[in-house]
């Protein structure tokens, strides 16, 4: 299992990650005007220009400093940001532990909320309470996060004023001191992500109801309860991780928006920070944590699809 | 209709493509919410295209003398902070939002399909190379990618156009490959390649009409997620560039104004919204009467 089945896939992954920060790095090339003359203005003297790029590194080819960038990457050092001139490691790092426990409450409370809710929607099929959590899927999954924000922000902050609108805590906030702005935010990116997990979940409950070995188990008398709990969770529950699996690497995007919406101090801010000023090293160390989310989340996803379907397990004999 | 080839051929000229598509049209009509979907995908397009003759006034002329009016009057919606018609705005939104969402879909969905069809047909180290390629294009973060493109080249439409085909290309690639690697061992396609036929004509009369209807499900699902991703993108004050009247902008242009003219904002997002229930809605409805299974689609 581990060999044939983890081993290449982590080993493609690398690569992905590799070809994935290649790709974003030759975008940046064709840029015109570059860190240097953002960092100096307008009215910068080119030997000024001149100087702060040969500083930078700018001066080498792009290859060149592609590969000077790698090895640099492969050791941990990523480089010093063109704004701050600050290691680009710790300000990412923090970036991303304030995304993370943003993230991480969606995930928690969101996706436990939408298996729940999938579950419920698949076992009252076709009446009351599916036609309503039904309704709200389809509603998360047609609506932007932009909006959601929005609509809450006019109901919980300036309507009745409950939350706060934004976050007020500087960039260097701790956990405890952006707590209380995390409603709102949480709130827009769960309503929004949970969408496809309740429907999968329900779409996935009612094929279990239907199988033959739970009408077995009904017909033997078995308690709604015990049914759920022992049954139709297990079951059902498979082929929705895979979704889970990959809303995570969706959140990313619908984190970009809520955080600006929100002024929260995340990756997301960052990331539209760092590709306005053009900040190179901090976009490619972004790149890199969001290729790893997307590979490792698909690599779970596939990993949950295996265990549900053991004839993948060994992809040759399979036909 | 003695040997077997006729037969099958007989078959595959009884299922022409006009009969399929009326099954198609009677199966979404029979369902309530499908046919909701395409009417208000349908009524969408309507007001985009007659947003000239509808809007009371003109998007884009500002009116310092009337900035920020409550609803009624020559302004049934009100203005904004430039004292532009509201009502005139939100009509005239959908014509960036469907032209640029349509003619990205539409690209990305056909190239993603020659891709998929060509990796499916040679296999072997070019099938390898180009899922490899597109797995390391879709590991990119959308939002980045997109954000990027347009740093780069610009706001204008046409750089919003090729910046979703690069993103979404790679996903339908790999859900249309998925779908040609299935028929790709079925006897009339392995017949076509024995009787020495082309990549061309393999692709073009074998294995595209028999995918069609993943195609098409593709189609219908991607552009409720391009709509939601334009719209972000301008909201974000990457995309449509002011003073167009578009949905995601205005909702950025009003926000912080939403105690005192709501409607600024809330018409907008209420257009925004009901096309992409409608679009969704519709691609249900597709996905359904075509049998194909949405949610796997949506894995790839």
């Amino acid at each position: 299992m581990l060999t044939r089945f983890v081993l290449p896939r982590l080993g493609w992954a690398v690569v992905t990650i590799m070809l994935a920060t290649m790709l974003v790095f030759g975008a940046m090339q064709a840029l015109p005007g570059d860190a240097a003359t953002q960092i100096l203005g307008q009215n910068a003297t080119p030997e000024a220009v001149f100087t702060l790029r040969r500083q930078l590194g700018l001066d080498q080819a792009p290859l060149e400093r592609f590969i000077t960038w790698l090895g640099h990457a492969l050791t941990g050092n990523f480089g010093t940001s063109l704004v701050s001139g600050q290691p680009v490691g710790p300000e990412v790092g923090r970036a991303l532990l304030n995304t993370s426990f943003l993230a991480g409450i969606t995930i928690v409370v969101g996706f436990t909320l939408a298996l729940v809710l999938g579950l419920v929607a698949g076992l009252f099929r076709d009446r009351w309470p599916d036609s309503l959590i039904s309704t709200v899927a389809l509603v998360g999954m047609s609506i932007p996060e932009f909006i959601v924000a929005t609509l809450l922000v006019l109901m919980f902050s300036i309507t009745i004023p409950i939350f706060p609108a934004v976050v007020v805590a500087g960039q260097n906030a701790t956990i405890a001191e952006l707590a209380p702005s995390m409603p709102l935010p949480a709130l827009s990116l769960m309503f929004v992500a949970s969408a496809y997990i309740i429907r999968m979940m329900r779409t996935s409950v009612i094929d279990v109801m239907e199988t033959d070995y739970v009408h077995t188990a009904r017909l033997k008398g078995i308690s709604m309860a015990r049914l759920v709990v022992k049954h139709v969770v297990p079951s059902a529950i498979l082929p929705t991780l895979n979704v889970v699996a990959m809303n995570v690497a969706w959140l990313i995007g619908g984190v970009v928006v809520v955080e600006s919406i929100f002024n929260y101090p995340g990756m997301g801010s960052l990331m539209i920070q760092s590709v306005q000023s053009r900040d190179l090293p901090t976009i490619l160390l972004i790149t890199v944590i969001g290729a790893m989310t997307f590979v490792i989340c698909n690599l779970l996803a596939d990993l949950a699809a295996t265990l549900l379907n053991p004839r993948l397990r060994y992809p040759r004999n399979s036909k | 209709m003695t040997s077997p080839t006729i037969v099958v051929e007989s078959t595959q000229v009884g299922r022409g493509f006009w009969t399929d598509l009326s099954r198609v049209i009677r199966s979404i009509l029979r369902s309530k919410p499908a046919t909701l979907g395409f009417a208000l995908v349908t009524l969408h397009v309507l007001l985009a295209v007659f947003a000239p003759l509808l809007a009371p006034g003109n998007p884009t002329s500002n009116n310092p003398a009337a900035v920020l009016q409550f609803p009624g009057g020559a302004y049934p919606l009100g203005t904004d902070t430039l004292g532009r018609d509201i009502l005139s705005r939100t009509l005239y939104g959908g014509q960036y939002a469907l032209t640029v969402s349509f003619a990205s879909t539409a690209l990305a969905v056909l190239l993603g399909t020659i891709i998929a069809g060509l990796a499916a047909f040679y296999g072997g180290w070019l099938d390898q190379v180009i899922t490899r390629l597109l797995d390391s294009v879709l590991a990119v973060p959308a939002i980045l990618a997109m954000l990027v493109l347009v740093t780069v080249f610009g706001s204008g439409p046409e750089v919003i156009v090729l910046a979703v085909v690069v993103v979404y290309t790679g996903g339908v690639t790999r859900v249309v490959r998925a779908a040609a690697m299935d028929i790709m061992p079925k006897d009339y396609i392995v017949a076509a390649r024995a009787r020495g036929e082309g990549v061309f004509y393999i692709l073009s009369r074998e294995v595209f009409p028999n995918i069609l209807d993943v195609v098409l499900v593709e189609f219908a699902m991607r552009a409720s997620w391009v709509v939601l991703l334009v719209s972000s993108l301008s909201f974000l004050g990457f995309g449509a560039n002011p003073p167009t009247p578009d949905w995601g902008l205005m909702v950025a242009e009003n926000r912080s104004l939403m105690a005192v003219v709501p409607l600024a904002t809330l018409a907008p997002i209420v257009f925004l919204a009901t096309l992409i229930v409608g679009l969704n809605l519709a691609a249900d409805g597709l996905a359904k009467s075509l049998g194909v299974d949405r949610m796997k689609e949506i894995l790839g």
